[in-house]
């Protein structure tokens, strides 16, 4: 299978299952456009060419494409589907997602966990409950040495004094235990001070700092309790504190919704204000919410991404670096083709766990009872649901199968799918086309950085 | 190559037989939370 797409003046050629990418001039773009996807030559689509190109040019252009396919860069087929039985034969859980606060100091239109809640009531999870999630971690994580726990919320530095505890408990245990724990909390800097901002950078591997962007556009949907906006107590928080990161990994992120399809301006002035690692994703929101993307936004959003990769381009070239997450690919290394295949994980290698200790297979799940696997001090009871993550796969979802995309996306958000189509194996159509266009992107932004003009 | 230009020639399936290991980071762990991208995250082996 290959994948072939034009992106300002560029012609761009995936081969899918290699994962190799091309850069084809005009006539050898048109005479790929003549093969089918298992590499044969439409003969006759390629004489009329001759009325547009020289017969030699497209002879040498031809024998170009046979040379990579014999260099198997081209038309490969795909190795990969007889190892699953291999790769999926077991699955330790090696993430937890840790529901710190179900509770929040922002109200957000659109946020997934209601005002912070999760639609159920207001609490805040104890130093027991922390404590016993990290054991029901260590127990369940096999041989994996590298183990992560993310605080989150609402928000968690409503309960702080926890979180500390919890990360001290946790590298109380590392040593005997032969584990390492990565630390990571997502946090909209409301609460931040001096002191929560020296242990956050003494022990967490990864921020994430919420804020979507222009004041105008933050402030419009992540209100304070009282109905203002955030954006100016936020700012220089946040700032502050991605300025003392040095070494270690942090995000400011952001939503867009149908409110901001100019979402490239909010992504520039994160990286204009002094952010240099920025995540601005669509919102993910009911129908008719007033918020949520739809399909006839497709197209704005698709040439916002565009012009935003050509303006993240020109300012990496021109010393104004900064790294936007949905336009970072390692095309010579990056993740194994194992889990390329299979995603993020949840439900099986990453679970949530709530106030309470009740185990979901994500965050995005978290309240839907439906999804309730067990909890940290009975332990996952019944597999059923466990069952049907595990068999996510981009080959047992047919929409990836057949998707130039698979081994980019790794078959989506289950999450979403569920929302959507109530079928965790069905995607959800207008994130896979989002998905699609931040790859082609990605991909284009590689050719460009590889002094490909 | 006159007409084509290579950006990438390292393969998907170099490393298929050593795949797998599961150390690397879960992918909803870094900035998404709503989005997932697996391609763009790193190996714990490289």
């Amino acid at each position: 299978m290959i994948h072939t797409y034009k992106m300002h003046g560029t012609n761009m050629v995936l081969d899918v299952n290699s994962g190799s990418v091309h850069v084809f001039d005009d006539i050898s773009y048109d005479v790929i456009q003549c093969y089918d996807q298992d590499g044969n030559p439409d003969e006759e689509r390629i004489s009329d060419l001759l009325s547009i190109y020289d017969e030699q040019d497209i002879k040498d252009a031809r024998a170009e494409i046979e040379n990579l396919k014999n260099k198997n860069l081209l038309f490969t087929v795909d190795p990969y589907q007889k190892m699953l039985p291999e790769w999926t034969k077991k699955t330790v859980i090696k993430a937890l997602c840790l529901h710190i606060a179900h509770d929040c100091n922002l109200r957000c239109s659109y946020c997934f966990a209601g005002t912070g809640e999760y639609m159920g009531h207001r609490s805040l999870m104890s130093l027991e409950v922390g404590k016993r999630a990290i054991d029901f971690l260590i127990e369940n994580s096999g041989n994996r040495r590298n183990l992560e726990v993310d605080f989150f919320g609402g928000e968690p530095l409503l309960n702080f004094d926890v979180v500390k505890e919890i990360v001290y408990y946790a590298r109380s245990r590392e040593k005997e235990a032969n584990k390492k724990f990565r630390f990571t909390i997502t946090t909209n800097a409301l609460l931040l001070d001096e002191e929560k901002s020296a242990f956050i950078n003494e022990h967490m591997h990864n921020v994430v700092l919420s804020l979507d962007g222009r004041k105008e556009i933050n402030d419009a949907v992540r209100k304070r309790v009282d109905g203002t906006g955030s954006y100016d107590r936020i700012l220089p928080r946040a700032l502050k504190m991605a300025n003392e990161r040095k070494n270690k990994e942090y995000y400011v992120r952001g939503t867009f919704t149908q409110k901001n399809l100019d979402f490239g301006k909010d992504v520039l002035h994160l990286a204009d204000v002094g952010f240099d690692q920025i995540s601005i994703e669509p919102v993910v929101a009911e129908d008719g919410s007033g918020l949520e993307i739809r399909e006839e936004d497709l197209n704005t959003i698709f040439n916002e991404y565009e012009e935003l990769a050509k303006e993240y381009v020109h300012r990496r070239k021109s010393g104004k670096w900064f790294n936007f997450f949905h336009f970072m690919v390692d095309l010579e290394g990056g993740p194994c083709i194992a889990k390329r295949l299979r995603g993020c994980g949840s439900g099986t290698e990453y679970l949530a766990v709530t106030p309470q200790g009740d185990l979901y297979p994500c965050h995005q799940f978290v309240g839907k009872s439906e999804f309730l696997l067990g909890n940290i001090f009975d332990g996952l009871k019944d597999n059923t649901v466990r069952d049907k993550f595990a068999e996510c796969n981009v080959y047992t979802k047919p929409e990836c199968n057949s998707c130039w995309a698979k081994f980019y996306c790794s078959g989506g958000c289950a999450a979403n799918a569920y929302q959507f189509n109530k079928d965790i194996k069905i995607p959800y159509k207008i994130g896979c086309e989002l998905e699609k266009k931040r790859v082609e992107c990605a991909i284009w932004i590689k050719a460009q950085e590889s002094g490909e003009d | 190559m006159k007409h084509i230009k290579t950006i990438n020639k390292s393969t998907l399936n170099q490393d298929i037989k050593k795949a797998g290991c599961g150390e690397c980071q879960t992918s909803c762990q870094s900035a998404c939370k709503t989005s997932c991208t697996v391609a763009n995250q790193k190996c714990e082996r490289k």
